[in-house]
């Protein structure tokens, strides 16, 4: 079994500009919530927040707020393997009470990651609103899951992961569609 | 990282790696005894076994909390209760909890080695909560949390124990952690109760019976509950322990200035330790006490958690799931 690159879905370019699309998506569409907040779902999810939030301050002036997610402790997957994946913080320092919630992931397919986060995140409060945003959806949802706010569509066989680079967590800006081969 | 950790039973085999692996572990359980709903579902389905020989309130229930928060069940073995006082051994009182199938055991028990005995003869992950005088693990990871927290960094302190060394496990425990940190560590009290073989026990360990030559410089401050029943063996009276060995506001001064002062618990005010110090700036016990509970959550979440080691591994690869 080994992994072998198929194409590029996303250049560096197309990432930027896909997150300056979602951004203002997310503003025209929350238009006047004064307590609108992101939260990306770690690991990737939080680079991706935080430049949302950036961009956010820069066209509007608007200061949202960010928190992390870690839902190492909500997934169904735990006992399944080996060893207990190791946790990660959450990091919220903001009330989620009231709030109108964006989570932001980088990739939507089987909508389990998301529904831990939900989980996690009403084990904190109760929010007003909660919307899913999502760089690339890839479908294969096995949960009823939907994001509101999403980068591109992307069709993928079973077999296929889309990888998302990002220069904070990976050193590189990039989205790629890999495949599993046997050999 | 605990992959090859199927046991908790002592600090002395734990590497400085595995030891910093469990307070980092901690730490999102810290912040999760912050949170509005205290309740996971992470171990739902699972059930440890509390078999506590030996009579515990703290220990027993730190356990309990942190079993239950993680969603866990948890069978409850108290001494009084035992059927050990109707002539059971040992080995059939775990046979028996263990035909209950739990997925992990807690065991408190007032003989030296104890939980290394249970680890094997069950199949289950066993977690050392004191055995006899020999090791009191979490004890020594919650007191290194707070070390950590509190001074900013857990290497290369003035430690002094105070108090009847030579029958604690927490100071056996912490012995053997603090010193694989580069600990410099002064044991004091009365002689009899700090033989000299501890220094044997790791490099950087003196003695002294002086409690100021022993406060002098420390960072650090470890006080141990005076077990009342052993001030007669031989006779040494409260009023000269308290004379001597107890930690005043006056005798804390000789330490350094932020020294920080811990204690496992429970304390008796105004034998080892002054109340105006227990409850003062510089102590931390009741820190010492939420990060027991977010240290045991860690162990129960890693140790009785995962799959038994040789579980099949799922079919499909979940890579983008969650990384």
């Amino acid at each position: 079994m080994r992994v072998v690159e198929k194409r590029q879905l996303l250049s560096a370019d197309e990432i930027s500009r896909t997150l300056k699309r979602l951004a203002h998506e997310i503003l025209e569409m929350s238009a006047g919530s004064g307590d609108l907040a992101l939260l990306g779902v770690r690991r990737r999810g939080v680079p991706l927040a935080e430049r949302l939030a950036k961009l956010m301050k820069e066209s509007a002036g608007l200061d949202v707020p960010v928190g992390t997610l870690d839902i190492t402790l909500y997934r169904d997957d735990l006992s399944t393997v080996g060893a207990q994946p190791v946790l990660h913080s959450s990091n919220i320092d903001f009330s989620v009470d009231g709030r109108d919630l964006v989570v932001v992931d980088d990739v939507l397919y089987t909508g389990r990651t998301i529904r831990a986060a939900m989980n996690a995140l009403f084990d904190l409060g109760r929010p007003r609103r909660v919307r899913l945003c999502v760089l690339i959806d890839r479908g294969h949802r096995e949960l009823p899951v939907e994001a509101t706010f999403i980068g591109r569509t992307v069709q993928t066989s079973d077999t296929e992961i889309v990888e998302v680079r990002l220069r904070e967590v990976d050193g590189e800006e990039r989205v790629m569609l890999v495949d599993r081969v046997s050999d | 990282m605990l992959r090859s950790l199927p046991h908790l039973l002592g600090i002395e085999g734990l590497t400085r790696d595995e030891i910093l692996f469990i307070l980092d572990q901690a730490k999102p359980f810290q912040e999760f005894q912050r949170n509005p709903l205290k309740k996971l579902a992470t171990l739902r389905g699972k059930s440890v076994a509390l078999a506590f020989f030996e009579s515990s309130t703290r220990t027993r229930i730190s356990f309990a909390t942190a079993a239950a928060r993680l969603g866990a069940d948890s069978m409850n073995l108290q001494a009084e209760a035992s059927s050990l006082k109707k002539g059971e051994s040992l080995s059939d009182t775990i046979r028996t909890l263990e035909a209950m199938r739990p997925d992990g055991f807690v065991i408190r028990h007032s003989s030296s080695g104890a939980a290394a005995f249970i680890a094997e003869r069950v199949d289950v992950p066993v977690l050392n909560a004191g055995d006899g005088m020999h090791e009191h693990p979490t004890q020594a990871l919650l007191d290194a949390l707070t070390i950590r927290d509190r001074k900013g960094k857990l290497d290369g302190w003035n430690i002094t124990i105070l108090g009847d060394i030579i029958h604690s496990r927490v100071a056996r425990s912490n012995i053997h952690l603090l010193s694989k940190f580069g600990a410099r560590i002064t044991l004091c009290g009365p002689p009899m109760w700090v033989p000299r073989e501890f220094e044997a026990i790791a490099p950087n360990v003196r003695r002294t019976a002086c409690i100021e030559e022993a406060l002098r410089d420390a960072d650090i401050v470890m006080v141990l509950r005076v077990q009342t029943e052993r001030l007669h063996e031989p006779a040494l009276a409260p009023e000269e322990y308290i004379l001597r060995y107890q930690l005043t506001r006056e005798r804390l001064c000789m330490a350094r200035p932020d020294a920080l002062v811990l204690h496992p618990g429970p304390m008796i005010r105004g034998l080892e330790i002054d109340p105006a110090v227990a409850d003062g700036p510089q102590s931390a016990v009741l820190e010492q006490v939420t990060n027991g509970l977010a240290v045991r959550m860690a162990l129960l979440y890693h140790l009785v958690g995962r799959a038994p080691l040789d579980a099949p591994h799922p079919a499909k690869d979940r890579s983008n799931a969650s990384d």
